[in-house]
């Protein structure tokens, strides 16, 4: 077992001709992911990387029997290719795209909510069950298969704490980018209630960054879950001056909430342990399980 | 991408929202001569900056006549204005405002932004006006109202009367509160803003809504199709660096450290400058050099670090997912060759093509300390300029 990918998804990419589609794609396929074609309007019947490309999604879906999507489309048009992939009723959609307006996310997760698809991102790295499936942008070969469950808001971070559970033998079950966007289609909290029903998943990696509540929610949530699981914890923006925006709109501190310190405070609270420094992740993980 | 105060209520006004007359100038004559088309026995002379907190750095001023007006916007043009969201270099005074002044009877609290948490839009409303909303906020929560709605082409009458019920109108200024937050709730999703905040919003003794003061600020994802905004942007209010940073599509915010930061990923490089300080040092920027960076956005990005007097050592900390190892490699050398870099510089290169990347590197006779992890990479750069 693992969570939302393995060996038997159906991958489709939207945005499939261009030059992100086709790296990733490429990347994809040479992991060993199930890619079975992918959509750019207006070329459907071509082939690309030897797979059909279709015009829409539901075509698509309809002759590949596609279960999730990867979505490489430009921030102005992403939101529509997230409603399209919803309406096609994929199971799982996951966007990469970063820069998409906050309304067109708004409107997404109207129609979103209403659905019986799920959204991981968008400006997520990606999803990646090791060995099985890598649908996203992170380095492959970074990965290894094992039982730490890892949910992120970073993408990059995310390698950091993949590379560190990778040297010191742990691996992975299950690596989920959540994205830094300030609206997202999956939380926190939607992951770790994955991975705290998945077998395989023995520990849990959360990395989050300053700005939001969402780690305060998910926190709420373990404290008040039955089952819990070994986890340990860190929190990007601790010298971030406050007020200023970091690149991602989600890392804004606002009003005295969403500090790096009232994060790590919560945490500890809810039984996380705290990897002071973004290198000592996989130690500080190892240590709780063997210490 | 924040607005001036004046802009900001043209846009309101645009959209039906009452505010004060009132005109601006770049220069005092301009300003003055304008001024000539005011009726008011008050004049309320506004200096115009990004930042809050103008009327308790000497920003704002009421003055009885044009004679008094003039001597002040001479005083307050050119200043450098210091207040809690300037830092501690304040900002330069290149625009004045002048409005009509207001009989002010009562002073809300008025805001509209996105709600995360929630994905819908946000309205906070408040009777205590004028004053720091946060420290109300924190002190006294049951003041503050926030009503959440959904997206969609108009708010409802009910919904605009749960907003406004805190202030307790009655009649003829209830009903044009109520098209009051119709016109911004309009503005706010057809501008594609990020937050319109109204402190203090105002009823004049003569009964009438007024918004005082407005600050806005636009979701800078969206301005692609919002030209008429883009226009507004105002250089002046931007730091040199960061202007040329926004050209090459690059996030960079300069802090006031010593150690110069070109990292990938933003989660990665608020990581980076926290290692940093943790070693004892501070960083002099925070870059993300973004996903599929060019060797010439790279190179750029190396210029722009390197352009800040203070830096004495850059660390390169780059976890190639969709960045190639090699690519960034390539722009470093590249700038090396226009520029001389006399500073130590430290590279951890990790994940996609990392093996390229420190080939080009390692053959390009740079001077350069290469790391193993981000732990090492720390360690050797503020061992290196000490």
């Amino acid at each position: 077992m693992s969570v939302l990918v393995n060996k038997n998804t159906r991958l489709i990419c939207q945005g499939f001709t261009g030059s992100h589609g086709t790296f990733h794609s490429e990347q994809a396929i040479k992991y060993g992911t199930k890619l079975v074609g992918g959509v750019t309007p207006k070329k459907g019947g071509q082939k690309h990387l030897d797979l059909p490309v279709f015009n829409t999604v539901q075509e698509a879906k309809e002759i590949t029997s596609a279960n999730a999507s990867m979505i490489y489309v430009p921030p102005k048009f992403a939101g529509s290719a997230i409603i399209e992939a919803i309406e096609a009723k994929i199971e799982l959609i996951v966007c990469i795209t970063e820069g998409i307006p906050i309304l067109d996310m708004i409107k997404v997760k109207q129609i979103l909510k209403n659905s019986s698809s799920r959204l991981i991102g968008p400006n997520s790295p990606g999803v990646i069950t090791p060995e099985e499936c890598k649908i996203g942008i992170m380095p492959g070969n970074i990965h290894k298969k094992g039982s730490v469950g890892i949910v992120s808001r970073s993408g990059t971070l995310t390698y950091e704490a993949v590379a560190q559970t990778s040297s010191n033998g742990m691996g992975q079950s299950t690596c989920i980018g959540i994205g830094g966007d300030p609206i997202n289609g999956t939380s926190f909290i939607d992951c770790l209630e994955l991975f705290f029903k998945d077998e395989e998943t023995k520990s849990i990696v959360m990395i989050g960054e300053i700005g939001g509540t969402a780690e305060e929610e998910a926190c709420e949530f373990i404290k008040r879950e039955k089952i819990k699981k070994p986890m340990v914890g860190f929190i990007a923006g601790l010298t971030a001056p406050p007020g200023r925006r970091m690149g991602h709109a989600g890392a804004i501190i606002s009003g005295g909430k969403g500090g790096a310190e009232d994060k790590i405070d919560v945490m500890r609270s809810a039984g996380i342990s705290i990897s002071k420094s973004p290198a000592d992740i996989g130690k500080t993980l190892y240590n709780k399980l063997n210490g | 991408m924040n607005i001036h105060e004046h802009q900001a209520k043209q846009i309101l006004k645009k959209f039906g929202v009452p505010i004060p007359e009132g005109v601006f100038g770049l220069t005092v004559e301009e300003l003055l001569e304008k001024c000539k088309s005011l009726k008011t026995n008050k004049y309320v002379l506004k200096a115009q900056i990004h930042a809050g907190g103008r009327g308790k750095a000497g920003g704002v001023k009421i003055l009885d006549n044009l004679s008094e007006l003039e001597k002040s916007a001479k005083e307050l043009f050119g200043k450098k204005l210091i207040t809690h969201q300037t830092g501690p270099e304040g900002r330069e005074v290149k625009r004045l405002y002048v409005e009509e002044s207001s009989n002010i009877d009562k002073e809300f609290y008025l805001s509209c932004l996105v709600d995360r948490a929630s994905s819908k839009i946000a309205f906070i409303s408040s009777d205590q006006g004028g004053v720091d909303i946060e420290e109300v906020a924190s002190k006294s929560p049951d003041k503050i109202l926030t009503t959440k709605v959904e997206l969609k082409e108009e708010i409802s009458d009910e919904e605009c009367e749960t907003i406004i019920k805190i202030f307790q109108l009655k009649g003829n200024s209830k009903n044009e509160a109520i098209f009051l937050i119709k016109s911004i709730y309009k503005m706010f999703v057809k501008t594609d803003a990020n937050m319109v905040e109204v402190n203090p919003l105002i009823l004049t003794k003569e009964e009438k809504i007024i918004c005082l003061d407005a600050k806005v600020n636009f979701d800078s994802n969206a301005l692609f199709r919002q030209p008429e905004i883009l226009e507004l942007r105002d250089l002046n209010e931007e730091e040199p660096a960061e202007i040329e940073a926004s050209k090459h599509d690059l996030a960079y915010i300069k802090l006031d450290g010593n150690i110069g930061c070109m990292v990938n990923g933003a989660g990665l490089a608020m990581a980076t400058m926290d290692i940093i300080k943790q070693y004892g040092e501070e960083p002099a920027n925070f870059l993300d050099v973004g996903g599929g960076a060019s060797k010439e956005k790279v190179s750029a990005a190396f210029k722009i670090i390197l352009s800040d007097k203070n830096v004495k050592g850059i660390l390169i900390n780059i976890f190639g997912g969709i960045m190639r190892c090699d690519v960034l490699a390539q722009g470093v050398v590249d700038a090396a060759k226009e520029i001389n870099i006399e500073v130590p510089l430290v590279v951890r290169l990790a994940g996609t093509n990392f093996k390229e990347g420190k080939e080009i590197l390692d053959n390009s006779g740079l001077k350069l300390i290469s790391a193993e992890n981000l732990d090492d990479a720390a360690k050797k750069i503020v061992e290196a300029i000490k």
